[in-house]
C-alpha cells in the first residue's frame, strides 16, 4: 500500500519586521521550518509501513507545494524514512496560502499517486486552516476523520481515534482508502541519525510543475476560497498591564497580585 | 432564499454548544450590516428539542434536517450541508471552528468551490459582500479577506470570538416566538463512512482543575521536564494548583486532568498564572474568562500577553526561583 503524506515549510516571523502601507510584508522577515503536525502524520505512516506483517510492501510518499523553501523539509522528511519526495510547484503559484487552492493541487497528485491511505497534519502552525486535508477528502470523495489520536490497522481498515472538544475521545472504524488528519501527540516522531540523512539523498525525489498534473493556475486560483485583501497588526489595545524590572521585582508584584485576587 | 446567513448549529453528545448562540448573535450583526435574513439550520435527530433555544429575536427560519440520525457523523453532515447550501444557495454560512466541523465543513466548500475561511475572529458585511478576518503566521499578524466571485462563503467563526450580541440577546435562550420553522428531506441513506464504536468521555483523573480557585498553568516554555519539579515545588508553595498546555500533557509531563484548552478542561480560576505558554488560540478558549491572568513569557510579541491582564517579559525560571525565595 501507498501512503501520501503532504508536508508544509511553513513561515514564521521571529523579530522585528515591518508592514507596508499595502498591507504586505517583506518576505525577509519570514523564517522557514517543518510544520510540527507533519512530524507526526510521517511517523504514523512509517510505523503503519513497519507495522504491517511481512508481504504487503508499503511506500511512503511526502509530497509538498512549495518553492525551493519545501526542499529542506522534504530532505527530512526523507531522513526520517520517507521512500520517495514530491514536490509541486509554479511560480504563478507564489503567494498562494489557501487550504482549498492547496488541496486542488494534492487532489491532482493523490489522483496520479493513488494512495490508498492519505495522512494529512490537523494544522499547519502558520496559518491554522486546518482545512487542507478534510478539503482534500472532499475532492477525491475519500472517507475522512478529522483530528486523530490513535490508528490501529483493522482487517482491511482502520479503527481511529478523534478527539473532541472538552476531552472526550470517539472511536470510529472506517474502510481504505481514507484520509486522515493527525493530531500531535499520536506518537513520537523519531529523529533522522546521520546515515539516514546520508541515505536520504540517494532516495528518489521529484519536482512538478502544475502541467505536469493537468492542471491551471487558473483553476487553481479560482478554487481558492478566500483572497487576502492585505495584512494588520494585532490589535493590542486591551493588552496586559507590563510589570517591568528584575527577576525579583517580578515575583514582587505577582505575589502581592496574586495575594490581592484571592483574598478579594 | 437565496442570499442571507444560514447559521449551521451545533449539537454534541452534550447538546445545543453554547458556540451556536455566538453563530447566530454574528448571523445577526450581518444582517445589520445587510446580508439579508438570518436562518438557523439544525441537523439531525435532537434537531426539533433546540429550536426553541436558537429561535433568538431576529432569526426568521429554523431548518431541521436529517432527523434519522442520532448523532454527528462527519459524512452525513457533509451532505446534508451541501444540499441545504445547494436547495438556498445563502450568501453566507456560519458555522463554528471546532472538532466536529473541521472534519466535514472544509469538504464541503471544496466540492461546492465556495468561498471559505476557518478559525475566522472578525466578520464584517462591507459593500456587498462578507470580509473577514483571521490570523497569519502563528497570528503575529491578522489577514484580512474578501471572497470575490463566490455566491456562497462559509465561514468557521472561532467559539468566543465574534458575535459580540451573544450575551445579551441569545444568551437567554431564544423565545420561539417569530421563526418559522421548516424541514428539508434529504436522501442520506448509505452516505455515512465512519461506524462509532465507542465514545470515551474525558477522564475524571485525579484533580478537578476546574474548581481551583488559583492555577499555576505551564507551558513548553519548561523546556524538556527535568525542571518540572521545580514548578511542582512552587505551586504547593503558592497553594495553587498545576495545570497546563497541551503539548505538556503530550510529552507526558502532566496527566490529561490537568490539560487547559480546547480539547482538555475550561477553566475561570480567580489567578491564573501562566507560565512559558505562547497563548495559541485551543489553548486561550480554555482560560480566557480566568478573572486575573498573569503570564510571563520570554518572548515580548507571544500572544498571551494579548489575553493577559498582567504580563512581564522574563525567564520563567528566574521568576519562580524568585518567588520560591520570597515565599519560603
Ligand atoms: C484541534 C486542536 C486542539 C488543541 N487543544 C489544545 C488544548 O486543549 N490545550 C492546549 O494547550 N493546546 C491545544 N492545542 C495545541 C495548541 O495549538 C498549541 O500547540 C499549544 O497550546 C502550545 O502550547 P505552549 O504554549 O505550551 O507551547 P508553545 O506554543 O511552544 O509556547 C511556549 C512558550 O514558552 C515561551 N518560553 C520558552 N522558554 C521560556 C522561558 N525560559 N521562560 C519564559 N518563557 C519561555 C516561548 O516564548 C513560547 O511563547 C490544540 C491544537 C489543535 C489543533
Ligand atoms: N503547501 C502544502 N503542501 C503540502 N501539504 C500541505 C500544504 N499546506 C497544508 N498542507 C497539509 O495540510 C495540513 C493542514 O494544514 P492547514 O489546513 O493549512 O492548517 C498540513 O499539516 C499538511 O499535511
Amino acid at each position: 500500500m501507498k501512503i501520501l503524506v503532504p508536508v508544509k515549510q511553513v513561515a514564521s516571523i521571529d523579530g522585528d519586521f515591518t508592514l507596508d502601507g499595502a498591507g504586505e510584508l517583506d518576505p525577509r522577515a519570514l523564517h522557514w521550518q517543518a510544520n510540527e503536525w507533519d512530524a507526526f502524520s510521517l511517523e504514523a505512516a512509517l510505523q503503519l509501513a513497519e507495522s504491517s506483517s511481512a508481504g504487503e510492501g508499503f511506500e511512503v510518499v511526502v509530497v509538498t507545494v512549495a518553492d525551493e523553501h519545501g526542499e529542506e523539509g522534504l530532505r527530512a522528511c526523507l531522513a526520517m524514512g520517507a521512500d520517495r519526495a514530491l514536490r509541486v510547484w509554479d511560480p504563478a503559484l507564489a503567494g498562494v496560502d489557501d487550504p482549498l487552492a492547496i488541496a486542488a493541487v494534492l487532489a491532482a497528485v493523490a489522483r496520479r499517486e493513488d494512495p490508498g491511505l492519505i495522512l494529512c497534519g490537523v494544522q499547519s502552525s502558520d496559518s491554522a486552516n486546518a482545512a487542507t486535508g478534510v478539503a482534500l477528502a472532499g475532492l477525491l470523495e475519500l472517507p475522512r476523520v478529522a483530528v486523530v489520536t490513535a490508528i490501529e490497522q483493522d482487517g482491511g481498515g482502520l479503527t481511529v481515534q478523534r478527539e473532541l472538544d472538552g476531552g472526550a475521545v470517539e472511536v470510529l472504524r472506517l474502510s481504505l482508502p481514507a484520509l486522515l488528519t493527525i493530531q500531535t501527540g499520536i506518537n513520537e516522531p523519531r529523529r533522522a541519525n546521520l546515515r539516514a540523512i546520508k541515505l536520504a539523498r540517494s532516495k528518489p525525489s521529484a519536482t512538478l510543475a502544475l502541467s505536469d498534473l493537468d492542471l491551471d493556475v487558473s483553476d487553481v486560483r479560482e478554487v481558492a476560497g478566500a483572497r487576502t485583501v492585505r495584512l494588520l497588526e494585532r490589535g493590542r489595545g486591551e493588552g496586559a498591564s507590563m510589570i517591568e524590572g528584575p527577576a525579583e521585582a517580578i515575583a514582587g508584584r505577582i505575589v502581592e497580585l496574586v495575594t490581592r485576587e484571592l483574598r478579594a | 432564499m437565496s442570499g442571507g446567513v444560514l447559521v449551521l448549529g451545533e449539537i454534541g453528545d452534550d447538546g445545543l454548544r453554547p458556540s451556536t448562540l455566538e453563530l447566530i448573535a454574528a448571523g445577526l450583526e450581518l444582517a445589520d450590516g445587510g446580508a439579508g435574513r438570518v436562518a438557523v439550520a439544525l441537523i439531525g435527530a435532537d434537531a426539533p428539542a433546540h429550536v426553541q433555544a436558537v429561535s433568538v429575536a431576529g432569526v426568521e427560519e429554523v431548518i431541521l434536517a436529517a432527523p434519522e440520525r442520532e448523532r454527528f457523523e462527519a459524512h452525513v453532515w457533509e451532505a446534508a450541508l451541501g444540499a441545504l447550501i445547494e436547495a438556498r444557495r445563502p450568501a453566507v454560512v456560519l458555522a463554528g471552528h471546532t472538532a466536529d466541523s473541521l472534519g466535514f465543513a472544509p469538504a464541503v466548500a471544496a466540492r461546492l468551490r465556495l468561498g471559505f475561511a476557518s478559525d475566522v475572529t472578525w466578520v464584517a458585511w462591507e459593500q456587498g459582500g462578507p470580509l473577514a478576518r483571521r490570523g497569519a503566521y502563528g497570528e503575529r499578524l491578522i489577514a484580512e479577506l474578501d471572497f470575490p466571485a463566490k455566491e456562497t462563503v462559509l465561514l468557521l467563526l472561532r467559539p468566543g470570538a465574534c458575535g459580540a450580541r451573544a450575551d445579551a440577546d441569545a444568551g437567554a435562550g431564544g423565545t420561539g416566538a417569530s421563526a418559522r420553522i421548516s424541514r428539508v428531506e434529504l436522501d442520506l441513506d448509505g452516505v455515512a463512512r465512519t461506524e462509532r464504536i465507542e465514545l470515551r468521555e474525558a477522564p475524571a483523573g485525579e484533580v478537578d482543575i476546574a474548581k481551583a480557585d488559583f492555577l499555576l498553568s505551564i507551558g513548553r516554555g519548561v523546556g524538556g521536564g527535568e525542571r518540572i519539579g521545580e514548578l511542582e515545588r512552587l505551586a504547593r508553595l503558592m497553594g495553587a494548583t498545576l495545570s497546563g498546555s497541551g503539548p505538556l500533557v503530550e510529552a507526558g509531563l502532566l496527566s490529561r486532568a490537568r490539560k487547559v484548552g480546547q480539547s482538555g478542561r475550561t477553566v475561570a480560576p480567580r489567578v491564573y498564572l501562566a507560565l512559558g505558554i505562547s497563548g495559541a488560540a485551543p489553548h486561550v478558549a480554555g482560560m480566557s474568562k480566568a478573572r486575573t491572568i498573569i503570564a510571563v513569557n520570554s518572548d515580548p510579541g507571544a500572544r498571551i500577553f494579548d489575553v493577559a491582564h498582567y504580563g512581564a517579559v522574563a525567564d520563567l525560571f528566574e521568576v519562580a526561583a524568585e518567588l520560591e525565595r520570597q515565599l519560603s
